[in-house]
């Protein structure tokens, strides 16, 4: 049996299998992605997003120990960074969810980021129709809320949730550039703690400035490790998703996403055809010029772009 | 010193440099470009009165006995009393453990410390399913309190002073400990001993912990309470610095979180109401033995003399006996090898030297073959006998704080205890240990020291011998102690009989009543020392309270 | 595989607290370049399992320091088969006695790494000993 029937049955080591060959070598997983393609498209994708110690992955495992009580099948894909020293990662999430661990209809997968930005919402991307494939209603996907290549993940779902703690002190002025805006719901994690409801009214503030003529975002509180406030979540969550899949929103956000992500396998895969025709040692070759001061950048990209003009009308078809 | 004493010193210290040393350095290079104490701080060539130029002996050391307690917090220390001699002890059923503690009182052992399996640890029955493979490893399995009554059988109360390791459900054993004196016939103000009853620490370092930290303390706060109105002798917590040295803290750390923790129990205590000057005598401590000979006697020094200022400016405590740190001394674990095992005996004596030199009230040397197994009875003889050689024959124990004075000692031990509060500053900033501890603070720390420890034995920066040098090939060590694997069926039919002999009805009021009363802001110890009295497992007390309390689930990242 | 990571999966199975050798090793692995997913303390055979499957590790690394890995071991192994899975490669730490050792080779434990077990040894290990297959 070919590996893209096996994850449609959930056969869960088919499933994992796949995502590996998803991470490891995209070309290949190709074949099993095309496959599953048309039967896609069925599972709502949230986002959690938010800085670290604000309690992302307790709110996605509270979240999905709801909505398990209510029969979803939950797909989780949690990314931690990887050392862009030696490439290797600690990914710790799961320590959060590990009650989850044994549910059948729970599959939780934790991802490095493996430093390099295009790849990481290429991969995501492909794992969420992995898991969207195998039959999961409600796919979660957390990640730290900084960092371009964090946001361009967070991109990939339907709806994003925004955790924040009170104290954190200057951190929500960080948040404010480039992640406030993408927040359909702000959560306010910890909320017992002081400085909650200072911390409401400075979301609210930010948000009004932002969002001119936009709606409001809704601001719930929780304690995600005492379970209060997920429920509520939960269901405005659900109200919100109605809501944005009646105005359309939903819709242009899906397709603005498939734009991107036929544009970025185009670029991927550009990319990868300048390495196999052009080479590294032609592109070494030019860096050692520029550095020279032989020749500047603009020139030798004019070289190399008629280089591999010429190479492509040669006939290099067969390539990736 | 005066002016010109000092210049004096300055002067000679000048020429011995040009005249010799220098030469020698020229000639003769150092083994190392730099030398650092078992915890990486920097150790200088020599110190002389030069490092003491603000020390001042009186308000820096004082008298034993006095504050601040830096030679001792009595008078005349081991000429009056030696150190308790306290193996911890403890493995497969209650009747085994029974054994074993009936040899080590014959063995001139002078108190005893329980050690208590794994399932009890987490207030698991034995039937548990995560029990399973466990039961009677590490230590004892306690189910109810028939086998409390078989453990103690022999053993009077009133004549031993015993220490219980265990923690989250301390509540429950030190209920069933006070019911079997009163079956005895024991009255319980005269019951001696210490619970270890110290929760921070498990979430950072031990990891035998079941409820989340809000409750646990309060659950500590009420056996304060309860202990100082009832158990007049007893020691209600030690705090225990131990655990997190294992885990690879530096000695420093070791002082400054033990610290930190007992401060955020001082406090507790003190914002439920309780006395400071009734509670704070009855706190004890629990540091761990390493190598660095003179490191850990500064350690120990440092430790005393920082919490009785803690405690008298910071908390205003008024009794001498509330500042005064009394501690309990364990021989490092971490540092045990499996290579050559009979090394470790050599390890442990230097180990408990260090504990005695700083001043222990009582001490448990490891076995050496704690690295391979639990220990056999003649590697906890050699244990033993090791602490009697230290007492009878190396003449450390004739006069108080032998090492006092020495130059390196008292600027290490001053340096210590600067380094801890620069810690406890720290700590504090981010709202108190509790909080510290659930930002991950103190476990990021604490790895952090463990991983650079263990680089450091891999680039050879560190010399371990028999590990990363003197290596030779040898036999496998033999005799090791095998817990016997009918244990786990034993107790489970123990349990069951117990279950159909006892009060079905009683039981289950006695249960409902603890809910009721741990939902409230009662004392919860005597709703707890009725369930055991009525033989309620320690599995169904602590599922009552789990009910009421919630779990903790072990949350922080690498 | 031009992307490829050794993934690793670090677990505490059973009761036991004493975390120390297990983050050490977590934080040697990932200093080695490979992806370490770690779980935290008390996890049962099955949670184990279920992760490894799921998170399509490479090795299994198990820390006991408590005496129960008699059960808890090859209780793990026996899952592993049922889920046939017995191709990720299962390696052990802790104090665990030389005679216990044999037997848990025989269940499948490859090799077991006892106190004092430089990090390198135990990265060199992995790499010789695992292939990153294509599916």
């Amino acid at each position: 049996m070919d590996l893209g029937t096996r994850v449609r049955q959930g056969d869960t080591r088919a499933v994992a299998k796949l995502i590996t060959l998803v991470e490891n070598d995209f070309q290949h997983a190709q074949k099993a992605l095309k496959d599953l393609h048309q039967y896609c498209g069925k599972a709502i994708v949230i986002g959690i997003t938010g800085p670290p110690g604000s309690g992302k992955s307790t709110i996605t495992d509270r979240l999905t120990q709801h909505i398990r009580k209510i029969g979803k099948k939950v797909g989780i894909i949690a990314i931690d960074p990887s050392s862009p020293f030696t490439g290797g990662a600690i990914l710790g999430d799961r320590i959060r969810m590990q009650d989850l661990a044994t549910d059948q209809e729970v599959f939780i997968r934790s991802i490095g980021t493996r430093g390099h930005l295009g790849g990481l919402s290429r991969s995501t991307q492909a794992i969420v129709k992995i898991m969207d494939a195998m039959g999961k209603d409600i796919i979660f996907i957390e990640t730290v809320g900084v960092g371009q290549s964090e946001i361009e993940v967070i991109k990939v779902s339907d709806i994003i949730l925004l955790v924040t703690i009170p104290g954190m002190g200057d951190d929500i002025q960080a948040l404010k550039a480039g992640i406030m805006e993408i927040g359909d719901i702000f959560v306010v994690n910890k909320a017992d703690r002081d400085g909650a409801d200072k911390l409401i009214t400075e979301i609210e503030m930010m948000i009004h400035l932002n969002g001119e003529g936009k709606k409001n975002p809704p601001i719930i509180k929780t304690v995600g490790i005492e379970n209060i406030g997920i429920a509520q979540l939960w269901k405005e969550i659900e109200r919100l998703i109605v809501e944005l899949e009646e105005n359309g929103q939903i819709y242009q956000r899906r397709r603005n996403r498939v734009r991107k992500e036929i544009f970025d396998l185009f670029q991927e895969n550009w990319k990868d055809m300048f390495f196999q025709l052009i080479g590294e040692a032609n592109l070494e070759r030019e860096v050692e010029k520029v550095l020279k001061q032989e020749n500047d950048p603009y020139c030798a990209v004019e070289k190399l772009t008629e280089k591999f003009k010429k190479k492509i009308f040669q006939g290099g078809n067969n390539i990736v | 010193m005066n002016y010109q004493g000092k210049k004096r010193i300055e002067e000679v210290k000048k020429q011995w440099e040009s005249n010799l040393l220098n030469k020698v350095l020229k000639k003769f290079s150092e083994r190392k470009n730099t030398f650092v104490t078992g915890s990486n701080k920097e150790i200088n060539r020599l110190y002389d009165p030069l490092d003491l130029e603000s020390f001042d002996y009186v308000d820096d050391l004082g008298y034993p006995g006095e504050y601040p307690y830096t030679r001792g917090v009595q008078p005349t220390m081991y000429r009056g009393k030696l150190w308790t001699m306290r193996q911890y002890a403890g493995f497969g059923d209650a009747e085994e453990s029974n054994k074993r503690y009936q040899y080590l009182l014959q063995n001139g052992q002078t108190g005893l410390s329980i050690a208590f399996d794994l399932p009890t640890q987490i207030g698991y029955d034995s039937t548990h399913p995560m029990a399973h493979g466990e039961v009677g490893k590490v230590g004892v399995a306690i189910d109810t309190l028939e086998d409390m009554e078989i453990l103690f059988s022999g053993i009077p109360l009133d004549q031993v002073s015993t220490s219980m390791t265990i923690n989250a459900p301390a509540a429950v054993l030190l209920a069933m400990y006070i019911a079997i004196a009163e079956k005895q016939g024991i009255s319980k103000t005269e019951l001696n001993g210490t619970i270890q009853n110290d929760i921070l620490k498990e979430y950072v370092a031990r990891g035998t912990y079941i409820f989340p930290p809000l409750p646990s303390m309060r659950l500590i706060t009420d056996i304060f309470d309860y202990c100082s109105k009832e158990l007049p002798k007893w020691n209600t917590i030690s705090i225990s610095g131990y655990h997190i040295r294992e885990a690879g803290s530096t000695a420093i750390q070791e002082i400054a979180f033990t610290l930190a923790n007992g401060i955020a129990y001082v406090s507790a205590a003190t914002k439920k109401g309780l006395d400071i000057d009734i509670f704070a005598p009855r706190l004890s401590f629990f540091f761990n033995a390493h190598n660095d000979l003179f490191e850990e006697v500064a350690k120990f020094r440092a430790a005393r003399r920082l919490w009785a200022k803690i405690m008298k400016e910071r908390f205003r405590a008024k009794d001498p006996k509330s500042m005064m740190l009394r501690f309990h001394t364990q021989t490092a674990g971490c540092t045990l090898t499996a290579q050559q095992p009979d090394n470790n005996v050599v390890r442990v004596a230097i180990q408990a030297l260090a504990a005695v030199l700083g001043g222990t009230q009582s001490l448990h040397t490891n076995s050496r073959d704690e690295a391979l197994s639990l220990p056999s009875q003649k590697s906890v003889r050699i244990a033993l006998r090791t602490q009697q050689i230290i007492a009878y024959e190396s003449g450390v124990a004739e006069t108080v704080d032998p090492m006092a004075g020495s130059y390196y000692l008292e600027k290490l031990t001053t340096e210590i205890e600067q380094g801890a509060m620069d810690y406890i500053n720290q700590i504090d900033k981010l709202g108190g240990a509790p909080k510290a501890i659930e930002k991950g603070f103190i476990q990021k720390e604490i790895q952090n020291s463990a991983y650079k420890y263990q680089k450091d034995i891999e680039n050879k920066e560190r010399i371990i011998v028999g590990v990363n040098q003197f290596q030779s090939e040898e036999e496998p060590m033999k005799d090791l102690l095998k817990v016997n694997p009918e244990i786990e069926k034993r107790q489970a039919e123990k349990l069951n009989s117990i279950k159909k002999r006892r009060n079905e009805a009683e039981v289950q009021e006695n249960l409902s009543l603890l809910k009721k009363i741990a939902s409230s802001e009662q004392n919860v110890m005597p709703a707890i020392l009725s369930c055991v009295r009525s033989y309620a497992t320690l599995g169904e007390v602590c599922d009552q309270l789990r009910e009421v309390f919630g779990e903790y689930k072990d949350s922080i990242k690498i | 595989m031009k992307n490829a990571r050794i993934r690793v999966l670090v677990a505490k199975p059973g009761l036991d607290g004493h975390d120390r050798g297990a983050k050490v090793i977590a934080r040697a692995l990932r200093d080695a370049g490979m992806e370490v997913i770690y779980t935290g303390l008390r996890q049962t055979p099955e949670q184990i399992v279920e992760t490894a499957i799921q998170e399509d590790v490479n090795v299994i690394g198990l820390s006991i320091l408590s005496g129960a890995h008699m059960y808890l071991f090859p209780k793990i192994m026996e899952l592993l088969a049922e889920k046939e899975a017995t191709d990720i490669l299962v390696i052990a730490g802790g104090i665990i006695p030389n005679e216990d050792i044999a037997e848990l080779k025989k269940v499948g434990i490859k090799e077991i790494f006892t106190p004092g077990t430089d990090t390198n040894k135990i990265v060199k290990f992995i790499k010789e000993n695992i292939e990153i297959t294509k599916t």
